[in-house]
């Protein structure tokens, strides 16, 4: 082959190569764009006031969403109050007080993995321990209980993260001028680790609203006329909403607009927590200048 | 012969390990009251570990050991009722790299009073504004305190860690080569502070700049592998040593 | 040498050294030291609190699994192919619902490696730097839509085409849920390639196009190579996310728990028959059981899956300028 030729072969390859890297991409952002806007198109048209504030009527043929949203709401404040504190506080112990070496290894590794468990098998361990063995019933108790643990291993990971990437500097600062640990951790560690924190946390707050299986048997229930009014109650959540209309009613192609209305009402829920956390994280990057 | 209240801390006979690593070996010494002691050495002679052995930095290192005495005012730091953060509050600290905290400049010097209790904003205020004043930065920054610290110099940087280290009233204030991340003007003011701290608190100054401990101390420790070579009055040291090693060292043999 | 002992130019306010303020109060020392050793134990015990939790999952899990094999032996349990759990006598062979569930994830993969790969070389090779922030923002976002929203999708828009287009007897089928986990994977892959692809170390690109290598040639001689162990990391935990989903399988693999002899038939993945079952099978009972059991081995498998990806990015990480 001369030199020629083998520059020329060498560019073909490299058109082509190139000519299909951009065809696939293009159609991922095809086709994850276009869920989107399809989403939000057929959505629209089925959401407005009277949806969002009214509760279904004529057997769930009619009517509006408004005790889903309230109980995806409790479902979604309930795991936070679980999953943030003890999340945030089993990272400080892991990352300020914990000796590095096998166990401390042995335990990330542990909840590394924890957070890959299938949630269905959330919703089993909900089921056996919350449900049945301690009592609490199909409960929003339990279902925040299951969805709490369900994203405390993402609340962990990116807590202790966050907390060891704040220089150690400012910690032998600290404590050279006396503070003890629990001074440092609270008014240095904690305030410069906050937005990785905050990040993390609010990820996993995304998580918990949008997920089905792990509230299936412990929270969610098919329809009920009533707003809750404790945490033994169950209730209507959003996503276990969307299924049920989809597969179980008798009218399924006669809710669709419902059923539409419903996924954006969650798609805008669960999106908008998660933009919010990226607002917050590229903010808070900028304004960090160590 | 110096008398015995005019020594602050006495270390007999010092030892310290890191894992199976021996980093000190046998060091005895007198800090004097009062005075500036500098510590000088090639890199890794064990001048900074043992700065951080006399206010127990080195406790936060996991796998450390010490063997030996620092009396401090008379009692050994190392005994096993003794607290570390008591320690801590009367020897302050200045670090290598300014290392300000993400915070107002105000609430960068007030951190450590604060930690002691003190919420009273009349007695933070003052104490802030003596500090700054005594760190020689208070005209500098006297019309900005709630700006963030990190929006400084570099060189006032550091001399912010002073002020924040002096607003603890400590009796010692180490110092571990200080001005090691800053310009030579920096450098000069910082040296120029030290002078004058020297009216009010001991100062013991790590430093691998050879002139800047004759410029500013008066007592110079060499340390060499891990053992003090060779201590004294720092003119002395500087010009008539008594040790082979400590002539190399000055004469620019090695290091 | 001369030394300057002289006055600094410092201004400097008249002051006492000393007061010190922790001996001003003693009673202030100790209350310090108990808030120190009682937040140590607080923070201990949040820590030993999830990580009992974690340890309980599985207690659970497993108190309730095996307690199948009691009654049936393990044998017929794995390899039975016959899931009649409501029958009576029952039947509980699981083997066609771990057909469904690594048909689907076998599937699935086959089409998520391309297309989340090959995005992911586009950002990091082709893209502009404005475009890159964008659409990597973008694909992140899309990997926290919620998978009941995605079975959704696949139920009233996917499946229908499906068997409209290719006049099947139904559209909820292999291909359609694994076209529905791929979407679902897609933007996990990419992200973590992605990522994988920017870590690779700029001077070995430079040192490549320096000795007159093309875009291509770079690409696939040095990048993919050097983000080799991070894009498996990727499409591992991909697979481990598609096997583990349940409401897409729920909604559109159809259900059927028959061993599949093309991948238009419909099967009933593991998840499924989980999600699906669980609400009717009674508290204790023998059905109850065997879907615990079905938890414990979805729960291993996918739990293989993260070790190896764990494996995989730990044991060969890359060496870049800082570790030579």
């Amino acid at each position: 082959m001369t030199g020629a030729a083998s520059r020329r072969y060498r560019m073909m390859t490299e058109r082509v190569a190139f000519g299909i890297i951009r065809l696939l991409a293009g159609l991922v952002v095809i086709t994850l764009g276009g869920i989107v806007l399809f989403l939000i198109y057929q959505g629209a048209r089925a959401v407005n006031w009277s949806f969002l504030t009214e509760a279904p009527r004529d057997a769930m043929t009619k009517g509006g969403i408004f005790p889903a949203i309230i109980g995806t709401f409790y479902l979604t404040i309930g795991s936070s109050l679980i999953a943030l504190p003890l999340g945030v506080a089993s990272a400080i112990y892991l990352s300020e007080y914990a000796r590095e070496g096998w166990l401390l290894k042995l335990i990330r590794l542990g909840i590394q993995n924890w957070a890959g468990v299938p949630s269905v098998v959330f919703g089993l361990y909900g089921l056996a321990l919350f449900v049945v063995f301690l009592g609490f019933g199909v409960s929003i108790l339990a279902g925040s209980l299951t969805l709490g643990f369900l994203i405390l291993p993402t609340v962990i990971g990116a807590s202790e993260e966050a907390f060891r990437q704040v220089p150690s500097t400012f910690r032998e600062a600290s404590l050279a001028l006396g503070a003890t640990k629990f001074q440092t951790i609270c008014r240095v560690v904690l305030p410069s680790a906050l937005p990785g924190v905050l990040t993390g946390s609010i990820l996993g707050i995304g998580r918990a609203a949008g997920e089905t299986a792990p509230i299936m048997f412990t929270a969610a229930t098919f329809y009920t006329k009533h707003l809750p009014t404790s945490p033994l109650d169950q209730v209507m959540a959003l996503p276990y909403h969307i299924y049920v209309l989809a597969t179980s009613g008798t009218h399924i192609d006669q809710t669709r607009p419902l059923q539409y209305g419903t996924v954006l009402v969650l798609i805008s829920l669960v999106l908008g927590i998660n933009i919010f956390a990226i607002i917050i994280r590229t903010r808070m990057r900028r304004k960090k200048t160590w | 012969m110096v008398a015995t209240s005019d020594i602050v801390i006495e270390v007999r006979d010092l030892d310290f390990y890191y894992g199976d690593i021996k980093a000190l070996r046998g060091v005895s010494l007198n800090i004097k009251r009062n005075q500036v002691t500098a510590l000088i050495g090639p890199s890794g002679c064990g001048k900074s570990t043992f700065l951080r052995l006399l206010n127990r930095m080195n406790d936060l290192i996991p796998g450390t050991r010490v063997e030996g005495q620092v009396m401090f005012e008379g009692q050994n730091l190392y005994d096993e009722d003794v607290n570390p953060v008591d320690i801590r509050r009367r020897i302050g600290m200045v670090f290598q790299k300014p290392n300000p905290f993400p915070k107002s400049i105000f609430n960068n010097v007030a951190y450590g009073p604060r930690l002691t209790g003190i919420k009273d904003k009349k007695k933070l205020d003052e104490l802030v504004v003596r500090s700054l004043k005594q760190a020689a930065i208070w005209e500098e920054v006297k019309n900005s305190l709630d700006k963030s610290a990190l929006s400084l110099s570099g060189g006032q940087q550091q001399r912010l860690c002073i002020a924040r280290a002096l607003a603890m009233a400590p009796e010692v204030l180490l110092m571990d080569e200080p001005t090691s991340a800053l310009d030579p003007i920096a450098t000069s003011r910082i040296e120029e502070l030290v002078e004058v701290l020297k009216k009010d608190y001991t100062v013991v100054i790590v430093t691998h700049n050879m002139q800047q401990a004759a410029r500013v101390s008066d007592d110079t420790a060499f340390f060499y592998m891990g053992e003090m070579v060779e201590m004294g009055n720092t003119e002395r040291l500087f010009t008539k040593p008594e040790k082979q090693q400590t002539e190399h060292y000055i004469t620019g043999r090695f290091g | 040498m001369t030394l300057t002992m002289g006055e600094g130019d410092v201004q400097m306010s008249t002051l006492s050294a000393g007061g010190n303020h922790a001996s001003e109060s003693t009673t202030r020392g100790v209350e310090l030291k108990v808030q120190e050793g009682i937040s140590k134990y607080f923070f201990l015990a949040a820590a030993s609190t999830s990580l009992l939790v974690m340890a309980l999952i599985m207690i659970f899990l497993f108190r309730e699994g095996l307690a199948i094999f009691g009654k049936v032996n393990a044998v017929s349990f794995f390899f039975g192919k016959a899931w009649y759990p409501t029958y009576d006598p029952p039947e509980f062979g699981i083997l066609a619902l771990i057909v469904g569930s690594v048909s689907v994830t076998l599937f699935s993969s086959l089409v998520a490696i391309p297309l989340g790969v090959g995005t992911a070389l586009y950002l990091s090779v082709l893209a502009g730097p404005t475009v890159r922030e964008y659409v990597k923002a973008a694909v992140e976002l899309l990997a926290s839509l919620p998978s009941v929203v995605l079975g959704f999708l696949g139920m009233v828009v996917i499946a229908p085409t499906m068997q409209e287009l290719l006049d099947i007897p139904t559209g909820l089928n292999i291909v359609s849920a694994s076209i529905v986990l791929a979407i679902m994977a897609i933007p996990t892959i990419t992200s973590i390639s992605e990522d994988a692809l920017y870590a690779v170390p700029r001077d070995n690109l430079e040192a490549s196009y320096a000795l007159g290598a093309t875009r291509w040639e770079t690409m696939s001689r040095i990048l993919v190579p050097g983000a080799l162990s991070g894009i498996g990391t990727a499409v591992i935990l991909g697979m481990s996310r598609a096997m583990g989903e349940t409401m897409v399988v729920l909604m559109v693999a159809g259900g059927a728990a028959q061993i599949p002899s093309s991948l238009f038939d419909s099967v009933r993945p593991m998840p499924a028959s989980i999600a699906a079952e669980m609400g009717e099978a009674p508290f204790g009972g023998e059905h109850y059981h065997a879907l615990f059991a079905i938890g414990i081995v979805l729960f291993l498998m996918t739990l293989v899956f993260n070790l190896v990806a764990t494996y995989i990015s730990t044991r060969f990480q890359q060496k870049g300028a800082s570790t030579l």
